[in-house]
């Protein structure tokens, strides 16, 4: 079963260049898929393979552009002239440990488990590195003025593949923020559906006993 | 090309001619005969014997059967089993099952080592997008539930299982809520629901199309929350027994230095999730890197019996072009809000919401009779028209609801909303696999299985949303009930006196083993 999960579809091949070698690659081919093509033989930077993980963080260069990029590896296409490079992973996280039964005022509480998260200079540096296109800066201020809302709102399509944190001149973690802030919503913000409490004590009374017992009684007999 | 912008052309023409139709749903046997006509599961040639072991004389894919009778990266010879790392509960596989089995055994009080081939969280959980389903809207019960599911899975499921999985499933739904999921709800504060396929209600909670993502980010977070070691980057490639039919420890590989830890625990709880990345028959696939069946031939091994190890779901909406998404989910819940089928002729063919087994199969019914679309790279699909959704339901609701979707398409500047995108089956989930009791304990005594990895629940094919609901009800009852366990019995002996004899049996079969199992990755290396 050795080959590419891809069928290779146009013959044309154009130079990249791999955690600084390059290689000829054909076109169409995501990051990941181009490395396995070149050879690497990925245990570290694969995840999901679906955009969804954050494992496959990498930043990179277009030809002729000064900018220097970041994007999920398995959801980007190599083109002629690029160069990438497969480098975060493994991100040294900094999640703080919290014990949601001890916090009080989760707003507050945010300060007190991440200090800087008041501390946005506003470049947008964290927005820009985004590959979910999330508007991480805006995020981050509405977590420090308590829109948690709004906020966890931003942060749904968060793959926490933490692109945001190293970019950060404040040295915010704006992806643990984002999650933390979503949490807390669920958590401290939300009512409990009344339908669902109704159901779970309608099966703690046992409601739908007798309909179990004539549903499961023939097949018991077999 | 042309051909498929034609194509396309009269998915668009015809749209509104067939928007309001409803397609009428199959009889039984209407379904029986397709599903045996067409489905991948009923192609005899793709099946082969098991000749060793508990199911031996049985029948799975002959992928599967060359994991069964391959042989183990680890010999007595090769390895001192004098245990590096003792434990109460070993967790193998940290996906949403081993994240839950972890938090349930660290609140029984015991102690607990996660181990874990890529990241943890890395797995096919993260990827789902659909929902899980629960019954809590007052027309639905869980009797309903279990009907729903029982039917879909051919009435072969486990019914002790399904019924357990259907009452959970409300409660768990709390539990959720109080570690922080956010579920969509409604204005009223009720849980917003949706309908799957083959199900009488609409029982499917989510979140936009990101529920696996986020029960899998609340899940980590919880376990990062607690004092519980993880070994990351650490697959097991052997499990343990006392030689007594006890299971008694594993052995993980760091794939860092390629060295083996040896690992003594009073119970183990397998949660190695599904097996995707196999390409069973050739089909593209929708899971995530590891998904290799790796918990099968290592439990097998040691003695656990499987179980419907020969039925796997392809799910029918598999993204077929662009190439580079091949294999990629398109979800059913798309369908379940409108977006309706159709083939190369813009004509529809099947009711969207039959069961997955009957829509896949009447998909590659379509397209072996030459009514799919050709792809520049040779594939074959059918349009899945998703611009029907806003139609039905109003502009803007299609992009609102699967912001994923749309995102996963845009990169190739197709706009979801505005054009049908071709889709074919896509090999999806493990129906089957190892068998387990209702504390999730397989027939190894002391191996506890939850999730994709175990078999049962689901018969022969799982209904939609019924997975995330499995994995996070049995991942807390096997990490109950495999600290209870661990409590009560002292460490037992190291041996592989269990891959001994799966040796002699083999030399017995005249098996000659033709792999190394597991095999943790798919070989995607270009060897030119
Ligand atoms: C794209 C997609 C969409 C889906 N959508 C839905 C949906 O909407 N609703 C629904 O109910 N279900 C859905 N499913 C199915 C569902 O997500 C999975 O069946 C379920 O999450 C499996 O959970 P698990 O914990 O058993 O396995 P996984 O989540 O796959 O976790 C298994 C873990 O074990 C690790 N592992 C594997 N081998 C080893 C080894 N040898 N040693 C150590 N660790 C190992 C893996 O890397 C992984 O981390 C979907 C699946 C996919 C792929
Ligand atoms: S591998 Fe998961 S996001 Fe790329």
């Amino acid at each position: 079963m050795s080959s590419l999960p891809v069928e290779i579809e146009s013959s044309q091949l154009i130079k990249v260049e791999i955690m600084g070698k390059v290689y000829e690659v054909p076109t169409g081919l995501t990051m990941l898929q181009a490395m396995w093509y070149t050879g690497y033989e990925l245990l570290r930077g694969a995840g999901c393979l679906g955009g969804i993980c954050g494992a496959c963080s990498t930043t990179y260069r277009t030809k002729g552009d000064i900018k220097i990029k970041t994007c999920l590896a398995c959801q980007t296409e190599v083109e002629d002239g690029m160069s990438f490079s497969l480098v975060y992973t493994y991100y040294p996280n900094r999640k703080i440990p919290y014990d949601f039964d001890a916090v009080e005022d989760p707003k507050q509480d945010l300060f007190r488990f991440y200090p800087e998260a008041s501390l946005c200079r506003n470049c947008d540096a964290c927005t820009e590195a985004c590959p979910k296109g999330i508007d991480v800066r805006t995020g981050v201020w509405e977590a420090a003025l308590g829109k948690f809302k709004d906020c966890s709102e931003k942060f749904l399509p968060c793959v926490m593949c933490s692109l945001c944190v190293p970019v950060c001149i404040a040295d915010i973690a704006p992806n643990q923020i984002g999650l933390y802030v979503r949490r807390s919503q669920g958590i401290f913000f939300n009512e409990r559906p009344p339908q669902l409490l109704t159901r779970i004590e309608e099966i703690k009374e046992g409601k739908f006993e007798s309909e179990w017992e004539s549903l499961l009684a023939p097949v018991q007999d077999v | 090309m042309d051909k498929i912008e034609e194509s396309k052309k009269r998915v668009q023409a015809l749209r509104a001619s067939r928007k309001d139709i409803k397609w009428p749903l199959l009889s039984e046997e209407e379904k029986h005969h397709l599903v045996h006509k067409y489905h991948p599961d009923y192609k005899k040639e793709a099946y082969g014997k098991i000749r060793i072991g508990p199911n031996q004389g049985e029948e799975t894919v002959r992928e599967v059967v060359k994991l069964l009778e391959g042989e183990s990266c680890i010999s007595s010879e090769s390895i001192s089993l004098t245990p590096q790392r003792q434990v109460d509960v070993l967790i193998i596989g940290g996906g949403g099952a081993g994240a839950t089995a972890a938090l349930s055994v660290k609140e029984s009080g015991a102690t607990v080592l996660v181990a874990t081939k890529l990241r943890l969280g890395d797995s096919n959980t993260v990827m789902a997008e659909g929902g899980m389903q629960v019954a809590v809207s007052p027309e639905d019960s869980p009797i309903q539930h279990f009907m729903d599911s029982l039917r879909g899975g051919h009435m072969e499921n486990d019914r002790t299982l399904l019924k357990t999985l259907v009452e959970s499933g409300p409660s768990i739904a709390k539990w959720l809520l109080d570690i922080g999921v956010l579920f969509d709800r409604e204005e009223d504060g009720n849980l917003s629901l949706r309908a799957g396929g083959g199900s009488s209600q609409a029982r499917l909670l989510r979140c936009k199309d990101y529920t696996g993502l986020e029960l899998m980010r609340v899940l980590k977070d919880a376990v990062l929350d607690e004092d519980i070691e993880i070994l990351e980057f650490s697959p097991v490639v052997e499990l343990l027994t006392d030689g007594e039919g006890n299971c008694s420890g594993a052995i993980l590989k760091n794939l860092d230095n390629n060295k083996y830890t040896v690992v003594q625990a009073k119970t183990v709880i397998l949660s190695t999730g599904g097996m995707g990345r196999l390409h069973i028959q050739g089909f593209p696939t929708s899971n995530h890197y590891g998904a290799t069946a790796d918990g099968l031939p290592l439990a097998y091994r040691a003695g656990a019996a499987l179980t419907l190890q020969d039925t796997f779901q392809y799910h029918p909406t598999g993204a077929v072009y662009p190439e580079a998404m091949s294999g990629i989910l398109v979800t059913e819940a798309i369908r379940s809000v409108g977006a309706q089928l159709v083939n190369g002729n813009g004509e529809r063919f099947i009711n969207e919401m039959e069961t997955r087994d009957a829509v896949a199969s009447a998909v590659i019914r379509e397209c072996q009779e030459g009514r799919g679309v050709e792809t520049p790279s040779g594939r074959r699909g059918v349009w899945l028209d998703m611009p029907l959704v806003d139609v039905l339901n109003g502009e803007g609701i299609l992009k609102d609801r699967f912001p994923n979707m749309d995102r996963q398409y845009s990169r190739y500047k197709i706009d979801i909303s505005k054009d049908p995108v071709l889709v074919y089956p896509t090999l999806h989930y493990q129906n089957g696999g190892i068998k387990i009791n209702a504390d999730g304990e397989s027939t190894l005594k002391g191996l506890f299985v939850a999730g994709e990895a175990s078999g049962g629940i689901h018969g022969r094919n799982r209904l939609m949303g019924n997975s995330l609901l499995d994995i996070i009800v049995y991942g807390k009852r096997a990490g109950r009930a495999a600290s209870l366990r661990a409590s009560e019995t002292k460490f037992r002996e190291l041996t592989l006196r269990h891959l001994e004899e799966y040796q002699s049996a083999q030399k017995e079969a005249g098996v000659v083993p033709q792999l190394v199992s597991p095999i943790l990755f798919p070989d995607y290396v270009n060897k030119d």
